[in-house]
């Protein structure tokens, strides 16, 4: 038998699965994968750039369109930084608001990454509707604060833009009271299906040393069954005042990833129900000026983001603008390891893994 | 909560393990001689009282005079952290070496740096531009790079599709 020379595939980047514009080039042997490489840039802004032109408080909108579909914790994470580096403490509310819109961000993304990993591997409309209808409800409670639905540029340095409103708390309860019942149906309905187990179980297998080699981060190093969340490894916004679990993966396969998705947004309720109950009154907003000039010097901040860890590396020399604005961005630093992942593996695999994976190519390219 | 190691504290004990490397001190981080950065980042990484296994960020900071590579560093096990940092002289050709054999995760970030920034990593496997295309004029985070002919650039585009 004649065997064909490994044949090279470009999916992507106009490839319905691959989540915006990435390009993957894959070098093949008959339907198995050779190697990767994820070629990038497409979506390119030099967005670091355009920070060092702006004031601080400008910088803020412009980390909306890095990962549009967790815009909050980009804001927060932006916020956080610029206050370590000027030394601004927030008020107390201001505070927990930022923890509250965390987790709502937090159960919209996962809810997309659910519905599009399944509408990747065929399993069309329904699921992602679904889940789309959660995230929707989300969208809409962000609306009713900020007045926007995807680039909030509601978490300022020095605390939040505005007040939570008052038709925004029946909204969340209704919500919090909805919402679990629902995603232990979605879960009954999803997680044991035949054809998602086939897909996925044993598919795009991640060693946990090799998760931490590689400086994976979020659902993608837990499902590898590393216990690495920073809202408890290093506490910001006082996360340490909530009780609740970091769910961790076995296998570190597709599967576990989808799982530590679905419990993470189980937790982000808790933290939720917790954080409305023993919401402080008093200001939302420290005194900041509108042009900050930090001293000279630099900082480096780091949230969770649903994706993974989210870090901000701040330089100043003392003006109104950054010297350096650095982003540690999760999704472009999880493909690292993608050949390692795919390697082996079936040309249909590849799509459950980079949807396991969860990226927002506009955080990738940056 | 993650301890942050001092730069005092740490310099002491990589000076201690591969003498001669330290070059400056500061608050919050060491800055190592480029020379040595491999010797210090493999026993920060492997000595179990240090355990750094996770390169969490690698970026570059233009200060005109010198490039300096940033390096943050966390210890999964220990929940510690550190800040190492290297510099490049002139601005010509800046060079490092890579320390992708020792994290994986810099593998990509180096990319991102060299493209961006144009600091150099001696030792990548793959160096080569990751955001922008090969042919691009300059390196856009450096701060003589102002202002950029538009044509240049179009063409440059044009030359690499049609070397591909």
């Amino acid at each position: 038998m004649i065997k064909p020379p490994p044949y090279v595939v470009n999916m992507g980047p106009q490839h319905p699965s691959t989540h915006g514009v990435l390009r993957l080039r894959l070098v093949l042997d008959g339907e198995t994968v050779l190697s990767v490489e994820p070629v990038l840039g497409y979506l390119h802004s030099s967005k670091e750039k355009l920070q060092e032109e702006h004031t601080y408080l400008q910088t803020i909108p412009i980390t909306d369109r890095m990962d549009y579909l967790s815009s909050m914790t980009n804001n927060l994470g932006c916020a956080l930084a610029i206050e370590r580096l000027a030394g601004i403490e927030p008020p107390e509310r201001a505070t927990d608001i930022r923890v509250i819109v965390s987790e709502l961000q937090r159960i919209a993304s996962h809810c997309f990454a659910q519905g599009t990993l399944l509408q990747d591997l065929g399993a069309w409309g329904t699921p992602l509707m679904y889940f789309l209808q959660e995230r929707e409800q989300v969208l809409d409670m962000f609306e009713m604060i900020c007045g926007a639905r995807l680039t909030y540029n509601y978490v300022r340095p020095g605390g939040v833009s505005q007040d939570l409103p008052a038709p925004f708390f029946p909204a969340v309860q209704r919500f919090l009271q909805e919402f679990p019942s629902r995603l232990d149906e979605y879960e009954e309905l999803l997680a044991g299906n035949e054809v998602l187990q086939a897909r996925t179980v044993g598919v795009g297998v991640l060693p946990r040393d090799l998760a931490v080699n590689g400086s994976l981060s979020g659902p993608t190093l837990r499902g590898s069954g590393v216990e690495w969340d920073l809202r408890k490894a290093d506490p910001y916004c006082g996360y340490e005042r909530f009780a609740f679990r970091v769910p961790v993966g076995q296998q570190g396969d597709a599967f576990d990833r989808f799982m530590v998705r679905f419990h993470e947004m189980r937790e982000s309720v808790g933290i939720l129900r917790q954080a409305l109950d023993a919401l402080p009154g008093g200001p939302w907003k420290a005194p900041v000026p509108m042009v900050i000039r930090p001293p000279r010097g630099e900082a480096y901040q780091q949230v969770e983001s649903p994706r993974g860890i989210l870090g901000y590396y701040l330089v100043s020399d003392g003006g109104a603008s950054p010297w350096r604005f650095h982003v540690r961005a999760p999704s472009y630093i999880n493909l690292s390891l993608l050949n390692q992942m795919v390697r082996g593996y079936k040309v249909a695999d590849v799509v459950a893994i980079v949807g396991s994976i969860d990226i927002v190519m506009g955080e990738v390219d940056r | 909560m993650t301890r942050a190691r001092s730069g005092g504290e740490l310099a002491e004990a990589i000076e201690h393990a591969v003498p001669g490397s330290v070059v400056e001190r500061q608050p919050g981080a060491v800055v190592v001689d480029a020379a040595r950065l491999l010797a210090v980042c493999r026993h920060l990484r492997d000595d179990p009282g240090h355990g750094f296994d996770y390169l969490a960020s690698l970026t570059a900071v233009d200060y005109l005079d010198f490039f300096e590579v940033v390096y943050h560093l966390y210890s999964l096990r220990n929940n510690t952290g550190a800040v190492l940092k290297v510099r490049a002289e002139g601005r010509g050709d800046p060079a490092v070496p890579s320390v992708s054999g020792i994290w994986l995760g810099a593998v990509l970030q180096e990319r991102e740096t060299w493209d961006l920034m144009g600091v150099r990593f001696n030792g990548h496997p793959d160096l080569r531009r990751v955001l922008l295309w090969e042919g691009f004029p300059g390196h856009p985070l450096r701060k003589d790079f102002l202002e950029f002919d538009h044509r240049t650039i179009a063409m440059s585009a044009v030359q690499a599709a049609e070397d591909h």
